[in-house]
């Protein structure tokens, strides 16, 4: 084991042992990884699979089944978009096509150069506001292509 | 810990102390709606204004009076007066605003919505006559846009906890289930099963037993239970004693999704106050009733919401459902005793309690008794989260709360009850808001979500956006979902891109029914759901689709872009490779 993973490791136990519910499983232990390091990396699988007495393969199963979870690092950024029936119906898809084809991008996924993650989301709980998008934790709503590139030209390079 | 006299003096201090007390009391909409119109920049920029300007106030972040059309919504109240209301306020409209009506007592030019309160404000219309709050009859929601979500005594001085106070020391458990199950209240969540009666099969059960609450609410176009733990955590909270004073329940789990922040934030603050005071823990108000509750949070997953896989996924497990036998009464969370509520059936509870049955029966109609927390959005002038006395029509809900639909465009469509509910068409009109009546007419009231969708957009178009999700959102445990679902989406999409077959129809309807006799659950069972009425009240768009190879709106021209995963991998899994081997 290299110290980076050594680090991460410790990182990541002190994310799993720093929860204080009285309901600790996979799936709350795998949210306090995600909190913390913003994605899963193969170490946290072990991790939780070992403080929680449970196979690897237990810990995937979780893992890979909620589309919250990610298993790369974020990009410095993040975009949703939601494409629920309501936002679709006022132009989410407008938004959609213009955000992924600007990246670059066909689908949800990360920038090359990792400075942008977009993900479409199936419900920002918003929907007076239609369509609605997501920057970095922030909803942005009755959302245009052009409001929408105009966020997207504002990113920090830096990140937030 | 103090009883609930001395929390309700406590309580009445704060509140005569906000309202006509030594200074303005200014109160901001900042649950979701008012997060993404921009509130939470519209709040920095009046605090800068009254710092810069050496006033005083009160600031309070609440959650919704139900006009989301109107956020950002701010209003100012002078001591011993009224509520002053401005609404689609901007940071840029905030110091005209302070300095008219702050500084020197007149309405500003701008932004003024109108008056709520006993005396007329300044000339201003008085907002309690606009149909969107005229027409509302609020309980679940009744502090909503009112009271700040996570300020304990403003919740206890507007009647907050008066409910449990009297069901722990005048009623017995047994009564009050008799009291839920006589006013008739049915589960909010979607199934509108009797509460009472779904709480009387908790009663002989062993402890630990336990009250989870079900707000994964999964269902796009609705927005009422987040809309309620942003609003008024304590109703729920409240409600969830109360139900588990009956049951004999000893825990409780508030079931919210991950990332959902300002739901989960308030509930967690809530319940921290709750147990500060004494309304959570040990004795509650002095008495022998103790309950636990804590917030359990759901990874990202549709199926999450059904009874079954919620409790999987508070065991940490994927939210997969169970088979049933044993139903959820017998074998619960960790083969525990459980009943699964909604956050909407839980909050009335409080209020039904403390005004009675009867009272709660008398609002409503027929077999559907209390209010409907409607969530009306899409193509409509006033979309909000309006609650109403069930019995109400779509079209009074369409027209005269939401105003129509906007820019001359004719109604087509409405989508109800989560995706799964199906669409009605512009001949709906007259139906009421009634469980049994709209199921009767082809919908479901499920949730709540009304969607209005105008001439502009075709049933294939809509349909494909409602089967993408229902495919997307399959668990992937029975396959009549997995493999039903997916050939579903692939039909539609082939009839949506003018690549259909007259015998597609048919081939939809023998999926559908297939899904239906024979999947695990809900979700299957109802997949074809959107399919059915889509045909059944447009078969002209998909005729145009398949024999004309034409789109009657031109909406299905542009393609869908869907995620592009299905369960159970997510888009970026990389399975890992053994050390030493090459890639």
């Amino acid at each position: 084991m290299t110290s980076l993973s050594e680090d991460l490791r410790l990182r990541i136990r002190a994310a799993i042992n720093a929860q204080t519910k009285t309901n600790i499983n996979v799936l709350s232990s795998l949210h306090a990884v995600l909190d913390d390091l913003g994605y899963i990396p193969e170490e946290a699988v072990e991790e939780v699979a070992s403080s929680r007495h449970v196979t690897i393969n237990e810990v995937w199963g979780v893992a890979s089944f909620y589309t919250n979870f990610r298993f790369t690092p974020p990009g410095a950024n993040s975009v949703e978009i939601c494409w629920g029936p309501t936002c679709h119906l006022m132009g989410a898809q407008d938004i959609v096509s213009a955000v992924l084809g600007d990246l670059g991008m066909d689908n949800e996924g990360d920038t090359p150069d990792n400075m942008v993650s977009v993900k479409l989301n199936t419900c920002l709980g918003a929907c007076s506001q239609a369509p609605v998008i997501m920057v970095n934790h922030r909803l942005i709503g009755r959302a245009t292509v052009d409001s929408a590139r105009a966020q997207m030209s504002k990113l920090p390079s830096s990140g937030h | 810990m103090p009883s609930y006299q001395e929390l309700k003096s406590q309580a009445n201090e704060r509140w005569q102390e906000l309202t006509n007390g030594e200074k303005p009391w200014i109160r901001i909409g900042t649950a979701m709606c008012g997060h993404a119109a921009g509130a939470f920049q519209v709040f920095d920029a009046i605090k800068a204004e009254l710092d810069e300007r050496g006033i005083a106030a009160n600031m309070d972040e609440v959650g919704c009076l139900g006009i989301c059309y109107a956020e950002p919504l701010v209003d100012i109240q002078k001591p011993g007066r009224s509520r002053l209301f401005f609404g689609n306020v901007s940071p840029e409209d905030v110091p005209a605003i302070i300095e008219a009506y702050l500084v020197n007592d007149k309405l500003p030019e701008n932004n003024t919505l109108g008056y709520l309160g006993e005396n007329a404000e300044l000339g201003a219309p008085n907002l309690a006559d606009i149909p969107g709050i005229k027409m509302q009859q609020r309980i679940a929601l009744r502090n909503g846009g009112n009271t700040a979500p996570n300020d304990i005594l403003q919740y206890i001085a507007n009647g907050g906890y008066e409910g449990l106070n009297k069901a722990l020391f005048d009623l017995q458990p047994a009564e009050v289930i008799k009291e839920v199950t006589d006013s008739g209240l049915r589960g909010r969540g979607g199934a509108a099963f009797p509460t009472g009666v779904k709480w009387s099969f908790m009663v002989r059960a062993e402890p630990p037993k336990y009250i989870l609450c079900n707000c994964e609410e999964g269902d796009p176009g609705a927005y009422n239970d987040k809309g309620i733990l942003e609003s008024d955590p304590y109703t729920l909270l409240e409600g969830m004693c109360i139900a588990g004073y009956a049951t004999g329940a000893t825990n409780g789990f508030v079931f919210i999704r991950h990332g959902h922040e300002g739901p989960i934030g308030r509930t967690e603050r809530a319940i921290e106050q709750a147990y500060e005071q004494g309304l959570l823990g040990k004795n509650i108000l002095g008495s022998d009733f103790s309950f636990e509750i804590e917030v359990a949070l759901t990874g990202e997953s549709y199926v999450a919401g059904e009874e079954t896989a919620l409790m999987e996924a508070i065991e940490g497990h994927r939210s997969m459902p169970r088979f049933r036998p044993p139903f959820p009464a017998a074998f619960g969370v960790w083969g525990h005793p459980s009943t699964i509520n909604n956050v909407k059936s839980l909050s009335y509870a409080p209020e039904i309690i403390s005004k009675g049955a009867e009272w709660f029966s008398n609002i409503g109609v027929n077999r559907s008794t209390g209010t409907a927390i409607v969530c009306l959005n899409g193509k409509v002038n006033y979309p909000g989260l309006y609650e109403v006395p069930m019995g109400l029509t779509l079209g009074q809900i369409v027209n005269d709360i939401g105003g129509g639909v906007p820019n001359g465009k004719s109604l087509k469509m409405l989508q109800t009850g989560g995706p799964l509910g199906g669409v009605l068409g512009a001949d709906s009109m007259d139906v009421h808001i009634d469980f049994d009546e709209m199921r009767e007419a082809g919908a479901i009231f499920g949730s709540g979500g009304v969607i209005v969708i105008d001439e502009d957009t075709c049933a294939v178009d809509i349909t494909r956006n409602l089967v993408a999700f229902t495919q997307y959102e399959s668990c992937g445990k029975c396959f009549p979902c997995r493999l039903g679902m997916e050939q579903l989406l692939q039909v539609v999409e082939r009839i949506a891109i003018f690549d259909g077959k007259p015998e597609d129809l048919d081939l939809l309807r023998s999926i559908g029914k297939t899904m239906e006799a024979s999947s695990l659950c809900g979700h299957g069972q109802l997949g074809f759901g959107p399919i059915r009425s889509a045909i059944q009240h447009f078969e002209s768009d998909f005729a145009a689709h398949i024999e004309e190879k034409r789109c009657p709106t031109g909406s299905c021209l542009p393609p869908m872009i869907a995620p592009k995963s299905t369960r159970p991998y997510a888009v970026d899994y990389v399975p890992p490779q053994p050390q030493g081997t090459k890639a």
